[in-house]
């Protein structure tokens, strides 16, 4: 009886009948090219000529030219900006991971005294709205003396990457099985050997999450930027690109050109940890 | 448990029993030494996090308690203390008690914002997981081509928020957005995306969904691969139809990631400042305002409202909490603690 019914079965786990890999791909391939569009629209406006943004025309390829790039590159505050964004940033992530993924591993694993209370801080600092952080916030800053300084900047950064990214190595360590640290402790490692050696390099995945979400945090932020950081040259990239399209005078050009040589940047990151984005490697650790 | 790792410190041996262990003679209170007890047990814990602790609480606690202290007062841009070169002006702002809150409690405006934030939340937040959810799924299949999928679902991830804000501002443009350039291919006429409440609130929704979606399915796709091939298999030899598999493996399989990133999502989502902010402004009129950056507004332009932004803010908060704790006691009654 099982061997007559586990025949059809078989095949449904291998492939698929060719109708349903069409709906699939179908799908994936519609899905892909929303995701991607505007993505791409925003490239072919940048190489578009100076003003060839103000035609919605379709007709893309006519003259193409790097006239848009040359002048950020060349006619604005661009570089500096971009110098400033990648300090904040690389060091937000630096520091954001490792911090995340120490108190990740401590709720995680340790039952102390303020166990819950640390996890409700971290869950509830996410609910706070800029709105009510940013003056008195400002008001801080200005007392320590970090006003326009890049460290304060991470400072803060920090506040809103950590935690969340701790909240994340804490499910993903909750899935390491405890066994794993309790052999480590047997071989005579002491808790942060254990964590250091033993759980941090399973947990792989999860820290290029982190890794990523804190980076994009620093990378992307506006509101704080704009409000610490008001010297010219301490702008960062969220700041200063404002004002290629402000109120009174905007040219798409010079945005768009900038908003891919912004998302360059970025993309390279998520390309180097995208590989351990999403991977069994736990499950794998689990069975052997 | 606690017992086998010999001359390893106390504190992690066993994680599940250090609760009580560690509690039971705190509760004797009197004993002398109990801190130097729970220093020794718990310090490895307490080192870990307290760099956490102390960063946060500086610079969200302080700033929290300020934000509370200016909502019940009558500050605004003219009468806080301010240094003008050597000029020391003294802040004349007074405590107010609750009125702030009455006043804005007692206005439509408050009522009507708060209904638009939470239809934004709701259709936002569903989208994000349907969609995410249904894109994890097809990826956590054999395809042929899957990295390559992924890559490019997760892309509008990898862009930074406020470019994608501006670039969708530039897509929706009414005269040389190409969306509307598509509609008049289609032989429709064009439509006047960010001019009309109804459709602005349509496109806000949009952008945030393409947003968010990339999360979602990274989240749930990693959640699909922590649950073992092997049930599937033998659901499959029982003859489990794949609704039945869904239903009883995957759906369980996921809640734990699920309760996580939906309460995320939802908070997040409430808070979304930079989409609403960049593309709409809140217009036309108030009407795709949220709470946020309708609190955001209050404390920067005009006249700045200190004290009528932090009462806001403070609202906000307490709705996000009441949020928070229900759906927590709601995970708890299945029997999800965290």
């Amino acid at each position: 009886m099982s061997t007559v019914t586990a025949t059809p079965k078989a095949r449904s786990r291998g492939g698929r009948g060719p109708l349903a890999s069409i709906l699939l791909h179908g799908a994936l391939i519609t899905a892909s090219l929303i995701s991607l569009f505007p993505v791409v629209w925003l490239v072919l406006t940048s190489l578009k000529p100076r003003d060839g943004w103000l035609s919605s025309e379709l007709e893309i390829f006519n003259r193409p030219s790097l006239d848009n790039y040359a002048r950020v590159l060349g006619e604005t505050e661009f570089p500096t900006w971009l110098l400033n964004s990648v300090l904040a940033a690389a060091l937000t992530t630096v520091l954001g991971v490792f911090v995340a993924s120490t108190t990740g591993y401590a709720i995680s694993r340790f039952r102390f005294p303020g166990h819950r209370g640390v996890m409700w801080l971290l869950l509830v600092t996410q609910m706070f709205p800029v709105a009510i952080l940013i003056v008195p916030l400002y008001n801080l800053m200005a007392g320590l003396g970090l006003l326009n300084q890049i460290p304060g900047l991470v400072i803060a950064y920090l506040t809103v990457a950590v935690p969340f990214c701790a909240w994340m190595m804490k499910s993903y360590f909750d899935t390491i099985p405890r066994e794993i640290d309790q052999a480590g402790m047997v071989d005579g490692l002491t808790p942060f050997g254990t964590f250091w050696r033993v759980v941090l390099p399973l947990a792989r995945p999860s820290l290029a999450v982190t890794a990523f979400y804190s980076f994009m945090t620093a990378w992307g932020e506006v509101a704080y930027a704009t409000v610490f950081m008001s010297q010219e040259e301490k702008r960062t990239l969220g700041v200063g690109l404002q004002q290629f399209v402000g109120q009174h005078w905007s040219d798409w050009g010079l945005l768009t050109a900038s908003a891919v040589l912004i998302a360059i940047p970025a993309a390279a990151v998520f390309l180097l940890v995208q590989r351990h984005l999403v991977t069994g490697l736990t499950a794998g650790a689990t069975k052997s | 448990m606690a017992a086998s790792t010999g001359p390893v410190p106390e504190t992690a041996g066993g994680p599940d029993r250090a609760e009580g262990a560690g509690r039971a003679p705190a509760r004797r209170g009197a004993e002398p030494g109990r801190i130097r007890l729970a220093l020794t047990r718990h310090w490895y814990a307490w080192a870990m996090t307290t760099p956490v602790i102390v960063v946060v609480g500086v610079l969200v606690g302080w700033p929290l308690a300020r934000g509370v202290y200016l909502s019940l007062t009558d500050a605004t841009e003219a009468n806080v203390g301010r240094t003008i070169g050597v000029n020391v002006i003294p802040a004349t702002y007074k405590f107010v008690g609750l009125d702030n809150y009455l006043s804005i409690l007692s206005s439509g405006l408050f009522w009507e914002r708060l209904g638009w934030t939470v239809v934004w939340t709701a259709v936002c937040v569903g989208l994000h997981y349907g969609i995410g959810l249904a894109l994890a799924m097809m990826l956590h299949r054999k395809v042929r081509g899957r990295s390559v999928y992924r890559v490019l679902l997760i892309l509008p991830w990898a862009i930074p928020g406020f470019v994608s804000a501006f670039i969708w501002r530039y897509l929706f443009n009414s005269d040389f957005g190409v969306i509307n350039a598509m509609l008049k291919a289609a032989g429709l006429g064009a439509v006047g995306w960010l001019d009309d409440p109804f459709t602005a609130k349509i496109a806000v929704i949009a952008v945030n969904v393409w947003l968010g979606v990339p999360f979602m399915m990274v989240a749930l796709l990693g959640g699909l691969q922590s649950i073992p091939a092997e049930l599937y298999e033998a659901a499959e030899v029982d003859g489990a139809t794949p609704w039945q598999r869904f239903r009883h493996i995957t759906v369980p399989g996921l809640r734990s990631v699920s309760s996580t990133v939906v309460l995320l999502g939802t908070i997040w989502t409430f808070n979304m400042f930079p989409i609403i902010y960049l593309i709409t402004k809140g217009g036309p009129g108030h009407s795709s305002e949220i709470l946020v950056t309708y609190a955001f507004r209050e404390a920067f332009t005009g006249v700045r409202d200190y004290s009528g932004s932090a009462t806001w803010g403070v609202l906000i908060l307490a709705l996000l909490v009441v949020l928070a704790t229900v759906y927590r006691r709601a995970l708890r009654r299945q029997g999800e603690v965290w």
